[in-house]
């Protein structure tokens, strides 16, 4: 009884700091370019998660299957050719069943490959650990990713065309504001949401 | 030729690929932490860029010939990663001196979502040869005047600034990043991409 709890225990703290003590975004700021890019439309946030999701859990759990196969100096030519496997299978689903999506995301899908999470968690975690456990750090990750990316998009699409998903939330006498759609407004809406995680957390930086 | 200047002026100010299109921001904070080193990122930057740009249109050419450019990713991403590497042992070997100021931006490049994706830029937008070549140079100096301006911003606000606690380090360069950004966009409709 007592080493199915250690066992849980150890599930449930993997999931919970990567959501929260280390959020890719929040705490580690990794994965940036990525999110603030697509992150004025809740659909192209909620797809982008999903794939970045999959991409990690994915090549978590190969690269670490593989772990005592992958020779030291090969492991990042390695790791890349795995992620970008993953990603090209990501992308051709999103061509196939949602060509609206894929056509707003662009070029942004396939830069998936260079998004730091993945090749952070698997050099951080999955060469190092069992197969089970760096499927639920990748999990994790995706989902930390996601969660913001999702709260991000919902601020920006609501100030910036006045809709959730598509659908009216804001009165209609409500100006848009545009910038919300462009760079800065992701620029300002991430670094309000770092302050506000990093108080809640007390996790702060020295340096200036 | 006026459509060459136009895409260069583009890419460095109102289509800017740091600021604009937000790419490379990883790299961007990490290593903006004194002009110094975000000098020394950004050119690494501009060589790599302008070559796997060059390099990568003829592999392209040749993967729409034979109709596997789905495969344009993966084959993309190994050029990069060999055109680092080459580069990393040619420096080595011949320029020593300037091998060891880069130090560590070399290899962190690869990771560099800059590189990869002004290679899928020219894909989408159909571009010539030497349209890609100056698109790519171009890019690439618009990320290294976005890395110094930024560095350059954060070495003052270091010294002078009164940040609150829970912005300091990465959270206030986000703020920095909004204005600039605001600033180029400003100059929308300068040349077209």
């Amino acid at each position: 009884m007592k080493l199915i709890r250690l066992k849980y225990k150890k599930w449930f703290n993997i999931l919970k700091d990567g959501i929260s003590v280390n959020n890719p975004i929040v705490v580690t700021v990794l994965g940036i370019c990525s999110s603030l890019a697509v992150s004025n439309k809740v659909e192209n946030a909620i797809a982008m998660g999903l794939g970045v999701t999959f991409v990690v859990m994915a090549s978590s759990a190969f690269i670490s299957s593989l772990r005592k196969l992958i020779p030291g100096k090969l492991r990042m030519v390695t790791y890349m050719v795995v992620i970008s496997t993953f990603v090209i299978l990501v992308q051709m689903t999103l061509e196939a069943y949602f060509p609206i999506i894929a056509a707003q995301l662009g070029a942004y899908v396939g830069l998936i490959i260079t998004n730091c999470i993945v090749m952070g968690r698997a050099e951080a975690y999955a060469v190092k650990n069992p197969v089970k456990y760096s499927l639920v750090d990748g999990f994790a990750a995706g989902m930390g990713y996601t969660f913001v990316l999702v709260v991000v998009s919902i601020i920006r699409e609501s100030l910036a065309f006045g809709t959730i998903l598509g659908f009216r939330v804001m009165p209609a006498s409500f100006t848009n504001w545009s910038i919300m759609a462009l760079a800065p407004g992701g620029f300002f809406v991430i670094a309000l949401f770092i302050w506000g995680i990093r108080e809640w957390l007390k996790f702060y930086e020295s340096e200036a | 030729m006026e459509r060459l200047i136009g895409i260069f002026i583009a890419t460095i100010l109102n289509h800017n690929i740091a600021l604009v299109y937000i790419l490379g921001m990883c790299p961007l904070i990490a290593i903006s932490t004194s002009v110094k080193n975000a000098k020394g990122m950004g050119i690494a930057v501009v060589i790599v860029v302008t070559l796997t740009g060059i390099i990568n249109y003829p592999i392209y050419q040749l993967l729409k010939q034979t109709e596997t450019t789905s495969l344009a990713l993966l084959v993309f991403i190994i050029t990069i990663a060999a055109t680092v590497q080459i580069l990393e042992l040619l420096m080595e070997k011949f320029v020593p001196k300037l091998y060891n100021a880069f130090g560590i931006f070399l290899p962190l490049i690869t990771v560099n979502c800059v590189v990869l994706a002004v290679s899928l830029f020219f894909v989408n937008r159909e571009y010539t040869f030497s349209e890609t070549a100056v698109f790519s140079f171009g890019s690439s100096l618009g990320w290294m005047l976005a890395i110094v301006l930024i560095a350059g911003l954060r070495e003052k606000m270091a010294k002078y600034a009164d940040v609150p606690k829970g912005l300091k380090g990465k959270g206030i360069v986000f703020v920095l990043l909004g204005i600039l950004a605001l600033a180029f966009i400003g100059l929308t409709g300068l040349a077209s991409i």
